[in-house]
């Protein structure tokens, strides 16, 4: 007997009882939804292989009904122990294993990598090296915020046309690492005390022309998008979160500033020539989905802003600071933690040096791995639906995540 | 932001019967640690949380670090007297380490915008004794970093809600992030179900012993 509605159901079954207390937290679910399977969870693994989960990464859900009661994300399909094989490689050779943590954004990694190292052993770092150093992050935080609109909106059933938008973007910038360090995606372009190499002839003026015609895509990117009356649907009012919760969870980056903290490493910490450049914080009131989105689009227009400022002051002058000895670096002893702000969230490297060679300790501290830790918080009380959003909207990367 | 010696006795005030100990770092980056006992160490995390003059809300980075067992020798002159003469012999010392595990915590502020103070962990040693409590009831953010130190080190954070192997799969038995961690050789090996579910499927069939040769897989031993 196949009963068809749920009223049907219920009548025949009686309420059952459930290993789970069914507990939604936030009793105003989207919709007006409640739970109508009297407790009875279906129990979904979600992943590895799902398309929306950006990567190998698997979520396994307790449903009520369409109602997520349960989340356990689960981890290590992309397990390699980066850290191990930075502990058996030198210092140098770490620095292209970097570019695969986020292979979205090998510059910042890089960068990340560098500034722990140059803190370790006390470097210091010319200043057109400084200037490329930034010019480089910014434009990796372009193409990675530009593809993550992309991808969220492919997560939502947008398919193809904003992801290819993006991506046409992305294409470019990726076109101009390629001819800077001869790589698209995995750069390996810093080193210890600078960068490896000088850019070539008309670099810069074709940056300079990305840079200045970027806003246009972005503005028809934004009336495409970000006005549209499904997304806003969607995206509104789903995945909150309270600031406190985010402080004390250790979030990063996009996701911190759209709860309203005021936290950005290129403001507090002021690492490399940022403090010289003027832009703005952009801050969320939410700490929704949407606000999260709206967050990589103002971003993006203040990234822009640093950009021109610093390809207008870039200096003439070397790019590698000459008291350097790359081959067969040995830093003294002692342990040093540096961070930046990646695309992503807090970038941080913590090394110990044993006055060796190798890293004793190389510790990668990965953004998005602790931006995940209050997604089940995010995703209680919320569709199965609304899950692929939420975590669309924190911005993974597997190879970071799972290391 | 005040130096590690004022936050050191304003902690050790705060939270009476701590015993803190400044871990110095020798090298350029010049950022010494705060050594934690592990009856006080919520405790004293939770003041360095609250405590209005510093908000160290915001912690950071988790990481654990492996010490194994060191024997420093040194090289001593040592005066003795061979036949009436006195002489002066090199005698080598040995001093004998124990190792440890450790569990290193960066704390930034977010509401003060000051930063870091670092907080280490250290367990008695690298056996039964691995144990560390853990931090997470008090920063959230050390929820999944505690779990990856466990998965890799074996530390045992005792009060962390969710203490599970989080990269490695569950059947993995070593932790491989330690120093002395030897690859097996047939690593790649996973024990499939496969045995397991021959005994479980056993017993959904009657033993049916006319049938020749079926009581060997239907019997229950």
């Amino acid at each position: 007997m196949i009963l068809s509605s749920r009223a049907e159901r219920s009548a025949v079954e009686g309420p059952r009882d459930t290993t789970f207390a069914v507990t939604p937290q936030d009793p105003s679910t989207p919709l007006g939804m409640t739970s109508s399977f009297q407790g009875e969870l279906l129990e979904v693994s979600m992943g590895p292989q799902h398309p929306s989960t950006h990567g190998v990464f698997r979520m396994n859900v307790a449903l009520d009904g369409e109602i997520v009661v349960k989340l356990k994300p689960v981890f290590g399909y992309l397990h390699r122990n980066h850290e191990k094989i930075g502990e058996n490689t030198s210092y140098l050779g770490s620095m292209p294993y970097t570019d695969r943590l986020d292979y979205f954004c090998s510059m910042t990694n890089n960068w990340a990598y560098a500034l722990s190292v140059e803190k370790l052993a006390g470097l210091e770092v010319p200043e057109r090296a400084e200037y490329l150093r930034v010019i480089l992050a910014e434009l990796t935080r372009l193409q990675n915020h530009a593809s993550l609109l992309g991808f969220l909106l492919s997560d939502m059933g947008a398919w193809g046309t904003p992801l290819m938008y993006a991506f046409r973007e992305r294409e470019k910038i990726l076109d101009l690492f390629e001819s800077l360090s001869g790589s698209r995606m995995m750069c390996d372009y810093m080193r210890f005390g600078g960068c490896r190499c000088d850019l070539p002839p008309g670099w810069m003026d074709r940056a300079r022309k990305l840079v200045d015609g970027f806003p246009r895509f972005l503005d028809e990117f934004e009336k495409l998008v970000v006005s549209n009356e499904i997304l806003i649907a969607r995206t509104q009012d789903v995945g909150k979160l309270s600031a406190e919760l985010a402080i004390n969870a250790g979030i990063t980056g996009p996701m911190l500033r759209a709860c309203g903290v005021n936290y950005d490493l290129r403001k507090v910490d002021g690492y490399g020539f940022y403090p010289r450049f003027k832009f703005r914080i952009p801050l969320g009131e939410h700490g929704d989905c949407y606000d999260r989105l709206m967050m990589r689009v103002l971003e993006l227009r203040e990234s822009i802003g640093i950009l021109q400022q610093a390809m207008a002051e870039i200096p003439e002058g070397p790019i590698m600071n000459p008291k350097v000895k790359i081959r067969n670096f040995r830093p003294p002893a002692g342990e040093a933690y540096g961070r930046i702000e990646g695309p992503k969230g807090e970038l941080g490297f913590y090394l110990i040096s044993d006055g060796s060679g190798n890293p004793y300790r190389y510790r990668v501290r990965p953004p998005s791995f602790i931006n995940l830790t209050i997604l089940e918080d995010l995703c209680l009380g919320h569709t199965v639906a609304d899950v692929m959003v939420i975590l669309g909207s924190i911005d993974i990367v597997m190879g970071e995540v799972d290391r | 932001m005040e130096s590690l010696e004022e936050i050191k006795a304003r902690a050790e005030a705060a939270v009476p019967g701590a015993a803190i100990a400044i871990v110095p770092n020798p090298g350029p980056a010049n950022q010494p640690s705060l050594l934690l006992d592990h009856a006080h160490a919520a405790a004293v995390a939770g003041f360095l949380r609250d405590d209005a003059a510093l908000r160290l809300d915001h912690c950071s980075n988790v990481t654990g670090v492996d010490w194994l067992d060191r024997k420093v020798t040194t090289k001593v002159k040592v005066k003795k007297i061979v036949v009436r003469e006195e002489k002066e012999e090199e005698e080598t010392q040995e001093e004998f380490f124990p190792g440890y595990l450790e569990a290193v915590y960066h704390l930034y502020s977010v509401a003060l915008k000051h930063g870091p103070v670092i907080v280490r962990l250290r367990t008695n040693d690298r056996g039964q004794g691995a144990r560390l409590p853990s931090l997470t009831p008090v920063y959230r953010s050390a929820e999944f970093q505690e779990r990856e130190i466990f998965d890799l080190y074996g530390i045992h954070f005792d009060g962390h809600p969710d203490l599970r192997r989080i990269l490695m799969w569950d059947e993995f038995e070593d932790h491989p992030m330690r120093k002395d961690y030897r690859e097996p050789d047939d690593y790649e090996y996973e024990p499939t179900p496969h045995d397991d579910v021959i005994e479980k499927t056993k017993k959904h069939y009657d033993a049916r012993p006319e049938l020749d040769g079926a009581e060997k897989l239907t019997t229950q031993p």
